[in-house]
Parts: C-alpha cells; structure tokens; sequence
C-alpha cells in the first residue's frame, strides 16, 4: 500500500467517501424497506506494541469496513487501513518519531451472477493463499505481524484493480470446491496501486474430516513475468477448538512456508469460561532464498522462526494478542515481543426497521 | 536451494502435529430432532424440520465463519443479510449455504 501526506489521504478518502455515499443513496431509495440488509459497519480498533531487537514501537490501528448491499445481488465493500506509529529515532537520537499510513485496502463490487459465479470488479484483495484474505484483519489474525511469506504471490501490493470471477464450483455434503480467477491491470494510482497479473485458486474442502486443501497460481504479466504457486492445508478436527493452518508458496526469487496451530479448550466450562478464553497459539515459519535478488519482501537470508503466543478472548469482541517469537538467520538472530488489544465491531450503518 | 527441501519440511511438520492434537471432545452441536416410535404431530413435524435448519446452518457456520474467525457476541438482524452476503462472496458459498446461514442467523 502506498504512503502519502494527510492532504491527499483527505482528498482521496472523501472521493472514497463519496463513491460510498453514493452506493448508500442507491441502497437507501431501492433497500431500505429491506430491514435485514441495511449496511453495516465493522473492522477493529486496536493498539499493539512490539519490541523487535530492543526496539519498541507502538501503533494505535483502526481497520474500518463498510459494506453495503444493492438490491438482492449486488454488494459493495471497503475496507482500509489507518495507522499512527511510533518509533524510536534513529542515530542515537532520543525519543520518538511518529508516521501516520492510511489507505484504503480494497474497494469493490460484488454482483451474484449465478449460483456459482460472483463477479467481483473494482480494487480487491489477490486470492493468493489464505492469509490475505482471510486472516489479514486485525480482528482475525491470531499474531500481530503477518508470516514472512505473506507477500509472496501478492505482487508487491496485496490488491488487483481489475475483475475476479469466484464461487462454489460443487457443494456436496461429502466435498466442495471453491475457487477464484482474476485478472488486475496495472495502476499507478496513489490509492489503487496494482500490478498487471492475473491467477487464481482452488480449493477442496472435505467437512467430514474439517480438512481443506487449496492451490494457488499467479503469474506477473509486467516487465519480467515471473510465476508464483501456492499451496495451503487447513484442518479443524470436529467437535474441537484446535485449528491448525498452513501454507506454502513459491515464487521466482524465494519461498517458504508457515504452519501455525492454535486450540481452546472446552474441558473447563466451555469456550466462554475464564480457563476456555485462553487461546495458545504457535507458528513455525521458514524461507529459502532461491537468488540474491530481492523483489518478494522477504528476508534477503534464509530464515527460520518460531512465534509462540498467548490470546486472551475477552467477552464482547475484544482480545488480548501476545507473543514471543526467535527468529534466526545469517544475519543475527533476534527475539520479537509483542503485544496488543484488539476490539471488533459490527453494527448496522443506520436505523432500519426490524422485519 | 531446490524444492525439495522446504516443500519436505512442511509436510512433515504437518504430519508431526497431528498426534499433538487433543482427543475429541464433547461435541457441542445439539443434534437433529429424531422422531421415533409413535407418529408424531404436525407440531412435531413443524418442530423437528426447524430444528433440522438450525443444525444445518450451524453447520454452515461452523465450516465456513468461524473457521477464520471467532464468532461475534451478537450482531443486530438488521444486518444479517449483509452479513451473509459479505460472507458468500468472502467464503465462497454455495446458494444453498447462503440460505441456511440466513435461516440460522433468523431463526
């Protein structure tokens, strides 16, 4: 995502904002007798520390995300990113210095076609593994900081200004398969940065066994293409709070991969009990540099580290996210802490009538 | 460095937690109305058949929201389409799910 001054982040958040009106206008005229579909607003508000070889910086974060439904197959979505962070200054100098990065993360348009083809149109998250997706929202994410592969296969931005085809392929009661197809055109918009590639991913998901195995294809269509792949496992065995996920990706320059495992456990008065809101989390994570040359965001070393956490879940939508982690590597290895607090909201955008 | 030798790390560090895992417990799904013996009423039927939904979109849920994400305290039905609609395109639902996710959200 790109860094600009406050200026233009006003400018371009109210052409957001007016995009968005809009898009409620329309929805307000055609929708809102239509109690059960008033748009909503959500995200998380949080604050995280971390302490990265004696370093320690603080980053107060709101991740807000609209979304707004039009009629019974259309939906628009936003979601973006603004963050104050504080860091030590550097050369010796004493105290800190502060930046401020705001953007919004992706804005799109979703139109159900057919039971099994969403088209989906405007800035939208690459469908490339499952972190992106899935698992970047602060109010999901069970670590703070992101593995070290996440950006693998994402081209440098995380988003693709273009379209994307996706659905439910087949839904059995045995299996399902899901997938995603897009193409992104290149933009050198200071709010919708993309790169011209195209990809996708499918998955297969087997519920009686809560397994889910996916691949993922990307391919950079700029300058020098270059071909990513991915692969990712999730696996929840039933009537447990354990989640163990995976993925891995391979890209032109370097790969690696990360599995991370958290559990609850429901032996103490369930999950909702003092005992059964603590939440231990691991991740294991190694990269492979496969050249010298560096365009991926990943470490210029071949790197490996273990992230063990502890996540309180507090009543009313709030967590509390620790972890230590040691990572190691050529260059010197280096401990990370990290906390924060972490609150998620969900409410309607204005009063609408209950059916 | 080859392929081989990340992709072989990764799964057998797969394989090796799989042992780690606890033994299933108490299942906390309430399970489908079972109409046994004497027949039963229309009221039974009507019963039994919402109870069959509420599985099925609890089910639903389970496999496809609170898979990423823990489940929120409680949101307002004013909202709940829009919910679900975020959630077919996000988790890629079937029709069919989308509906049974609704009906569980608006029982």
């Amino acid at each position: 995502m790109p860094r600009f001054g406050l200026s233009s982040l006003l400018v371009e958040m109210l052409r957001a904002a007016r995009l968005v009106t809009f898009a409620l206008a329309v929805l307000g005229v055609g929708r809102y007798a239509g109690a059960q579909d008033t748009p909503l607003l959500s995200g998380g508000v949080g604050f995280f520390t971390s302490t990265n070889g004696g370093n320690t910086t603080y980053q107060p974060m709101i991740q807000p995300l609209v979304a707004a439904p039009i009629g019974q197959h259309l939906l628009i979505e936003s979601r973006a990113a603004l963050i104050e962070t504080y860091a030590p200054r550097s050369n010796g100098l004493s105290g800190y210095d502060h930046t401020f990065f705001g953007a919004l993360t992706y804005l799109q348009g979703d139109a159900i076609l057919t039971p099994h083809v969403t088209l989906v149109a405007g800035s939208f998250l690459i469908p490339f593994g499952t972190y992106n997706e899935r698992l970047s929202p602060i109010w999901i994410s069970n670590f703070q900081d992101g593995p070290l592969i996440s950006n693998l296969g994402l081209m440098s931005t995380g988003t693709g200004v273009g379209g994307m085809l996706r659905g439910s392929a087949i839904s059995r009661r045995k299996y399902s398969i899901d997938y995603a197809a897009y193409f992104s055109a290149r933009s050198g918009n200071e709010q919708f940065n993309s790169e011209r590639s195209s990809g996708g991913r499918a998955s297969l998901y087997l519920p009686d066994q809560r397994l889910e195995i996916g691949f993922s294809y990307n391919r950079l269509l700029q300058e020098v293409h270059e071909n990513f792949y991915g692969a990712h496992v999730w696996w929840e065995p039933k009537d447990t709070a354990f989640r163990l996920r995976s993925e891995y990706a391979r890209g032109h320059h370097a790969q690696g991969y990360w599995i991370e495992a958290d559990y609850r456990t429901q032996a103490f008065g369930g999950l909702d009990s003092f005992i059964g809101r603590f939440e231990p989390v691991f991740r294991m994570q190694q990269t492979f540099r496969r050249d010298t040359q560096v365009s991926d965001g990943l470490p210029l070393v071949n790197t490996q580290r273990a992230d063990f956490g502890l996540d309180y879940n507090l009543p009313h939508n709030t967590r509390i996210i620790t972890s230590y982690a040691r990572q190691f590597s050529s260059t010197g290895n280096r401990n990370i802490w990290e906390t924060g607090i972490v609150y998620r909201f969900l409410f309607p955008a204005w009063k609408g009538k209950s059916k | 460095m080859s392929l081989k030798r990340p992709l072989f790390g990764f799964l057998l560090l797969s394989i090796a937690a799989i042992p780690l895992i606890a033994a299933p417990q108490s299942g906390s799904q309430p399970q489908a109305a079972q109409q046994t013996g004497v027949k039963a009423s229309a009221k039974q039927k009507a019963e039994a058949k919402n109870s069959a939904h509420q599985d099925e979109g609890q089910r639903v849920f389970e496999q496809n929201c609170s898979r990423c994400h823990n489940t929120p305290d409680g949101f307002s039905s004013r909202i709940s389409g829009t919910v679900v609609r975020h959630m077919r395109v996000r988790a890629s639902l079937s029709q069919h799910d989308e509906q049974e996710l609704l009906r569980f959200l608006n029982p």
